[in-house]
């Protein structure tokens, strides 16, 4: 029996050892509530447990192109912030998509919009899975629900940072950053950057010349890059995934990511308790979003129910999912109040003898 | 009869037209940037940090490895790539409107952690690329597209004086304004170039050069003018000289 030594921590502790085990070296970030924990924590581990760099940056613009600087160089490199925060760096993670530059940006999730407050929120779906900045670019999002997936997500995350040169996004929130859980740590094989040796800036000795850049004035050029970017974005969709749970024989199944789809699912455990025939599907990456699943579901004749702490984001793309087969209904549960596995129980029956 | 070569360019500057004004001080300071790299032996260990502005291209005219930055956050992009690789040579090329007004933030900073970068800053007065509209440096009086009866205290401030700022942060190893303006003056600006990478090539920490240039174009002006407005209308304002010298009185 292998003796795998569990720790009980906050999703946010959790986040932060994930980035250790997956070889993150540099590290930039801002104050802001709920993730203080994660730069708290690695200001001294960073460097004790990964020789690496830990900067306070100025503001999330910086901290964000301190990152695009790091990944040029072809380092593991990520910041953490909340969503005003993630608002501020929209600017870099355009120009890190355009550059095509690997880095991961993780947001705990608060109220908004404008200072909002700092509780959980999943209203940032839109920001994170539409690119969030400037132009045609997507970035991958993965959206943890549990603390574990904090730790597991993070090392994934790097890996596909490098392996699509792209910056990858953990749209975690207030719930998974701030409880605690047990959590199992464990060491990925070794950090494969994919050939970042190849195309990161780091002297010209004994080769050409390298220049990373989003600019292509020359006729044509920006078209092409565009064109790149989109054939990078289709060979993405492989990476689409979701936790599918009780959905053979449902008749009605919800859809509900991150902490939210954590607490529907205690939900659906009780209704199917008590016999219902209800199912949950919580995407696990936001973007790619987990369509193919969807329309499995669909064409089986399933219904759906959309349950966000947002005023309907992720609908849309259910929809999109199902489009010409199904529909979704949607139930939101406003930001600002933090909900328990109770308060589904009524919009799930009501849409399963709807 | 044969042909003798009497003056050449350094191996690092890319020989290829350059898409500046005539009697723009960009190709200038670019050279000096090249000849100062060559003569150190960085070029293969060089990160270039480009940064938005008519200077954009200088990864056009320079043979090393160079990233392009969003605009003003170049000083952020060389603190992530020299935290990155401690051991290469990372400075920024920056104007007026990118490293004084939207990358004030970001030029305080870096300097202020004394991160191990060179900063070079070339203040024209202007906004160039866009098409000359008054800058954080524009001098009170001078005509701008955005201030077309000359910049107004009273309503647009005044020109921000960046080596005195910078020369007054406790990580700035070494800040420096000179002028592109004169053969002598330009000797002097290699050399001020020359000691702000060396600070940084051993340890000592951030480097800044604020070199006075000609945008003759915007100013409407022809380059020989443009020389002269330097001489006698921003030097006065723009006071040359060393504003922060760690090595001096014994601090290093």
């Amino acid at each position: 029996m292998s003796e795998k030594k569990r720790i009980f921590i906050k999703g946010n502790e959790a986040i932060s050892r994930g980035a250790l085990a997956a070889g993150c070296t540099c590290y930039f970030g801002y104050p802001i509530t709920p993730q203080n924990d994660i730069p708290e924590f690695l200001s001294t581990e960073m460097a004790a447990v990964n020789n690496g760099e830990f900067v306070q940056a100025e503001s999330e613009v910086a901290a964000a192109n301190m990152l695009l600087g790091a990944a040029a160089g072809g380092a593991r490199a990520m910041t953490t912030s909340s969503s005003p925060g993630v608002s501020l760096m929209q600017e870099a993670i355009s120009y890190m998509a355009g550059s095509e530059l690997p880095g991961v940006i993780v947001n705990v999730n608060r109220g908004g919009p404008g200072l909002g407050d700092i509780g959980s929120s999943q209203g940032d779906y839109f920001q994170s899975t539409r690119g969030g900045g400037h132009g045609d670019y997507r970035t991958l999002v993965l959206a943890p629900g549990t603390c574990q997936e904090g730790y597991d997500m993070m090392i994934e995350a790097f890996d596909l940072a490098f392996k699509y040169r792209n910056p990858v996004l953990v749209l975690a929130d207030a719930i998974v950053g701030q409880m605690k859980e047990p959590v199992t740590p464990w060491e990925p094989k070794a950090a494969d950057n994919h050939g970042a040796e190849d195309w990161c800036i780091d002297g010209a000795k004994g080769r050409e010349k390298r220049l990373l850049k989003s600019l292509f004035l020359e006729d044509g050029a920006l078209a092409g890059q565009n064109r790149n970017l989109q054939s990078k974005y289709e060979a993405m969709q492989a990476e689409a995934r979701a936790d599918v749970f009780e959905c053979d024989d449902a008749e009605l199944v919800v859809v509900a990511f991150g902490s939210i789809g954590r607490i529907v699912k205690s939900t659906v455990r009780r209704l199917r308790s008590e016999g219902k025939k209800v199912g949950l599907v919580r995407p696990l990456t936001l973007y790619p979003f987990p369509s193919e699943v969807l329309r499995d579901l669909a064409k089986q004749g399933k219904r759906f129910l959309t349950i966000e702490q947002n005023c309907g984001q992720m609908v849309d793309d259910v929809r999109l999912s199902v489009r010409g087969i199904a529909d979704s209904e949607f139930h939101g549960h406003m930001p600002g109040d933090l909900p328990g596995s109770d308060d589904f129980l009524a919009p799930i029956i009501k849409h399963l003898e709807d | 009869m044969s042909e003798k070569l009497v003056f050449d360019a350094p191996e690092i500057m890319i020989d290829r037209p350059t898409h500046y004004c005539p009697g723009c001080h960009h190709g200038v300071a670019h050279r000096l940037v090249g000849e100062v790299l060559t003569e150190m032996g960085l070029v293969d260990d060089t990160l270039c940090v480009g940064s938005i502005g008519c200077s954009v291209f200088i990864y056009n005219y320079l043979d090393v490895d160079a990233v392009e930055a969003p605009h003003g956050r170049a000083p952020a992009v060389a603190t992530g790539l020299k935290r990155a690789h401690k051991d290469k040579f990372v400075f920024t090329y920056q104007g007026d409107g990118d490293l004084a007004s939207i990358g004030l933030a970001e030029i305080v900073h870096a300097a202020n952690r004394g991160e191990k970068i060179s900063v070079v800053f070339v203040n024209n007065t202007v906004y160039g690329m866009t098409g000359g509209q008054m800058a954080p440096t524009t001098l009170v009086g001078q005509k701008a597209t955005t201030c077309p009866d000359g910049r107004c205290a009273e309503e647009h401030g005044q020109a921000i004086r960046m080596s005195e700022i910078i020369g007054g942060l406790g990580g700035t190893a070494y800040c420096e304004r000179v002028s592109l303006d004169s053969v002598k003056n330009i000797r002097r600006a290699k050399k001020a170039l020359r000691k702000a990478f060396e600070m940084q090539v051993n340890g000592t920490g951030f480097g800044f050069v604020e070199m006075l240039s000609a945008c003759p174009t915007n100013w409407k002006m022809d380059p020989i003018a443009a020389n002269t407005r330097i001489k006698e209308e921003m030097i006065p304002y723009f006071p040359l000289g060393v504003f922060k010298d760690v090595t001096k009185d014994g601090e290093e």
